[in-house]
């Protein structure tokens, strides 16, 4: 164990941790805006830089680990002089969109750029606006907006394992990019939309059919994807008692992950035609029931045709939509209650 | 009797001390048997059948050499560490990506004796127990380039590199890869990554290249100089080099000198030589009786040290303490008719230029920076950019991810210390009094005009008027300072004031 001072206060941490993760413990919280616990650290930008006795230089804490003895200022002048320019080096290439941008209440550059005072007032506006790449069906990506923070290069290459977008050029002119520069939808991406899960700015957004800004979420609600066993959680977001769009939790087995389906298929949610209660037929023509009333038919029918037929009547077809548990479930009861073996499932064909 | 043109000559070789270079120009690079000749191999020789591994090392530490590539860590301790690194497979690798503008003393060593780099790699694979180098060299060097894969063919045709090198077992093998062009390639993570297939961005340290260097492997890293200088060492000892040099950075290193100097070229010294020395009796002063104004060492990541430091004693601390560095070994001079901001300007739109654009400070400060001496240099600068430009750069210095960004804003802030009267010309007076920045210009007609209309012909926008045989005039309005009237003019009227 190591024992370091931070801010004034004794921190002790196991050696390799970073400064970043040592004030964590002690819940002195350090901006970022490159940094994702999930990814390797890469100290792109800076903002997190603290003052460490005895350095001359400010020591980046998310890639700098805590040594025995340290003490570290977090919240010093010199520190937050520093962030605030380095704040207003990002800010004077960013457009001055805040008032249009759907990213704004949530945006982590607005957000410091307010901690820190960055005034609006004396940058020139960009002068040619670069159009938004709309090729992805899914998301748009605003090479104006992205502060190169390279979170959606890593997610993609680190996490999902795609690499299908990196930096291109360098210096001043660099960007995120991938082969031949002809739109997000011409690249390898499978539209998973990590990426724009993680993006800091407004740079990666997906398309949603409503206009809404953080402020209009009504509520989030917490379930489980529909679409396969997996079981990844994700937060459906409610506006009007609608779903405008989905976030993937971090603190599901999926650690913040999702795929096409389950980050961008949710449209379904809001159709008219979806069932939301049991339906029972009666000549030909459908009626609402409750669902004890539907269970009780489905049931009473079962063990007619059971007592009447026998187990050979029966067989289950399990689907892979359903999680582990369910499927489970299913075959527990063909195989305990109707005595049958006539158990299949989708993911064998 | 010798006259005095070949007696300058003699003291341009004599005051030198040829250590790396010893080979260059003597020996032809392609033939294996001139560089044996020259006791070429022989260290190499010494080294695995006489020294050993940790011989080598605390020959190395002894002999008090320090990396060449600018930074000045001492070779031995990266030795040594490469030598304890645990795992199995380690690497060792020559930076050949030589960047700095106006220098060439790798490529000089490179194309001159191939074989002194090779020789010195395979004595650092011998000591640190690796069995494979790299040389990471420049595309933009295609004469080093055939020159290595020849040394390295003919190494392995006498059995200095392979397998069971002199009988001992020992196995090492050397292979090139060619840089992109890319300066922040020169940066050992950024160049691990290049050599991976990775684009060459700089990663965060630790770990360390020795510990987690190439392909996650223990690597120890030199640079080209500092390796030539290893089979001299191994073979006449460590305490005859550390003979040679100063206190505290032991040897020679070599300069490539250019700008305003009467001989320029490479010129390597023992370390500690003081500047004046290097300038006026190696260089041979200033040309034309101009006024001498400063020394540019370092390149891009250096500074500009003025006259009054001209004693300082060429070393890494010395060179430090005045704001610029030792560096790969770039020695530009300049004299009274160079403009300070121009320097700075051209030095700083170098980094802009090669920042790989990674971090923040380095991508976006730099350009920041540039921007502002661009202002400043077009005459539209106000006191408080001054003032900006040196917390800027000082920002710049202590956030920037690797050594490219920290010493970027370093031309800035040198001539902003040294020479800031002439950041105030520009901002105060609007003048620029050596006369190079074109926007604070102002032609003028001199009574010495004869008035026969050559400057009137030339003017590609008919701003200058005047009666045949009378004394012409210029419109400064209508001027856009292109000179071709003063390069017309047949009796030096026009004067830029």
């Amino acid at each position: 164990m190591i024992k370091l001072t931070i801010d004034g206060i004794g921190v002790e941490v196991e050696k390799g941790t970073s400064i970043l993760d040592a004030a964590k413990s002690v819940a002195i919280n350090i901006p970022t805006l490159c940094h994702d616990d999930r990814l390797k650290p890469s100290g792109a930008c800076r903002i997190c830089g603290v003052e460490v006795e005895g350095s001359d230089e400010l020591q980046a804490s998310c890639t700098t680990p805590a040594r025995e003895g340290m003490v570290i200022h977090t919240r010093s002048d010199r520190v937050a002089a520093a962030r605030k320019q380095l704040l207003e080096l990002i800010w004077e290439d960013h457009p001055n969109e805040c008032l249009s941008c759907q990213k704004a209440g949530e945006c982590t550059l607005q957000d410091l750029c307010y901690d820190y005072g960055v005034e609006a007032e004396g940058f020139a506006p960009l002068k040619v606006r670069t159009p938004l790449d709309t090729s992805n069906p899914f998301y748009t990506f605003d090479k104006d907006k992205c502060i190169l923070c390279g979170k959606c290069v890593r997610v993609c290459e680190e996490l999902q394992g795609e690499s299908a977008i990196h930096f291109v050029q360098r210096g001043h002119e660099t960007m995120i990019s991938h082969p031949f520069e002809k739109g997000m939808a011409f690249s390898t991406c499978v539209s998973c939309g990590n990426c724009v899960q993680v993006c800091p700015t407004a740079a990666l957004m997906p398309k949603t059919e409503e206009k809404f800004r953080v402020w209009d979420i009504e509520k989030k609600v917490r379930t489980t994807c529909s679409y396969c066993g997996v079981g990844c959680q994700l937060d459906l977001v409610i506006k009007d008692n609608k779903v405008v769009r989905v976030d993937a939790a971090r603190d599901g087995e999926n650690e913040g992950m999702l795929c096409v389906k389950g980050k961008f298929g949710y449209s379904f949610l809001n159709h008219k035609d979806r069932l939301t209660m049991p339906l029972i037929r009666e000549g030909g023509v459908f009626r609402e029931a409750s669902w004890d009333e539907a269970l009780d038919l489905v049931a009473g029918r079962m063990t007619e045709v059971y007592d009447h037929s026998g187990s050979d009547a029966f067989a289950a077809f399990a689907s892979a939509r359903c999680t582990n548990e369910d499927n489970y479930v299913l075959q527990k009861m063909m195989r305990g209650i109707f005595k049958t073996n006539n158990i299949d499932h989708c993911a064998r064909l | 009797m010798e006259n005095k043109h070949s007696i300058l000559e003699m003291d341009y070789i004599e005051r030198q001390e040829r250590i790396a270079l010893k080979n260059c120009g003597l020996i032809d690079p392609e033939r294996i048997e001139e560089y044996i000749r020259y006791e070429g191999y022989q260290a190499l020789a010494k080294a695995i059948l006489k020294l050993g591994p940790e011989g080598v090392i605390e020959e190395i530490e002894a002999s008090g050499l320090r990396g060449r590539g600018g930074a000045g860590f001492p070779t031995g301790r990266k030795w040594r560490s490469g030598y304890l690194a645990k795992g199995g497979e380690k690497f060792i690798i020559c930076n050949a990506d030589e960047g700095d503008p106006g220098a060439f003393m790798d490529r000089s060593i490179l194309e001159g004796d191939p074989h002194s780099v090779i020789e010195a790699m395979t004595i650092a694979g011998y000591a640190i127990g690796a069995s494979k180098g790299f040389i990471y060299v420049r595309a933009e060097y295609p004469i080093a380039v055939k020159r290595l894969q020849i040394a390295i063919d003919q190494a392995h045709g006498m059995g200095f590199l392979g397998r069971d090198i002199f009988g001992s077992g020992f196995e090492f093998d050397i292979e090139l890869r060619l840089g992109a062009g890319a300066f922040v390639c020169g940066e050992a993570k950024a160049l691990i990554a290049s050599i991976e297939g990775k684009r060459g961005m700089p990663t965060p340290k630790p770990p360390r290249t020795n510990d987690k260097g190439l392909w996650g492997k223990p690597t120890i890293l030199n640079n080209v100089e500092t390796f030539a200088n290893v089979p001299p060492i191994i073979r006449k000892g460590s305490g005859w080099y550390a003979g040679i040099g100063s206190e505290k950075s032991k040897g020679t290193k070599v300069f490539a000198l250019g700008g305003k100097i009467n001989r320029t070229g490479l010129v390597e010294i023992p370390i500690g030589t003081p500047l004046r020395e290097v300038i006026y009796d190696i260089g041979g002063g200033i040309p034309d009786n101009k006024k001498f104004k400063a020394v540019q060492t370092g390149g891009p990541s250096g500074g500009c040290i003025p006259k009054e430091h001209l004693d300082v004693k060429i070393d890494y601390e010395s060179l430090q303490e005045i704001g610029s560095m030792m560096g790969s070994g770039g020695m530009i001079v300049m004299d009274e008719d160079n403009c300070m901001v121009d320097i700075a300007r051209f030095f700083l739109e170098f980094s802009v230029e090669e920042s790989c654009g990674k971090c923040t400070p380095c991508r976006e400060g730099t350009k920041k920076m540039l921007s502002i001496l661009d202002k400043i240099a077009s005459g539209e600068g106000v006191m408080e950019d001054l003032d900006y430009l040196q917390s800027l750069g000082n920002v710049i210095k202590e956030t920037s991810l690797c050594g490219l960004g920290k010493t970027a804003p370093n031309p800035v802030l040198s001539t902003l210390k040294y020479f800031r009267d002439e950041y105030e010309a520009h901002v105060k007076d609007k003048t620029c009094p050596a006369g190079v920045c074109q926007a604070l210009l102002e032609y003028y007609i001199t009574e010495k005009c004869i008035g026969c209309g050559a400057c009137k012909r030339v003017c590609p926008v008919n701003c200058i008027s005047g009666e045949k045989k009378q004394l012409h005039t210029i419109d400064p309005v209508a001027c856009i300072r292109c000179g071709a009237c003063q390069e017309a003019c047949p009796v030096d009227a026009i004067i830029k004031r």
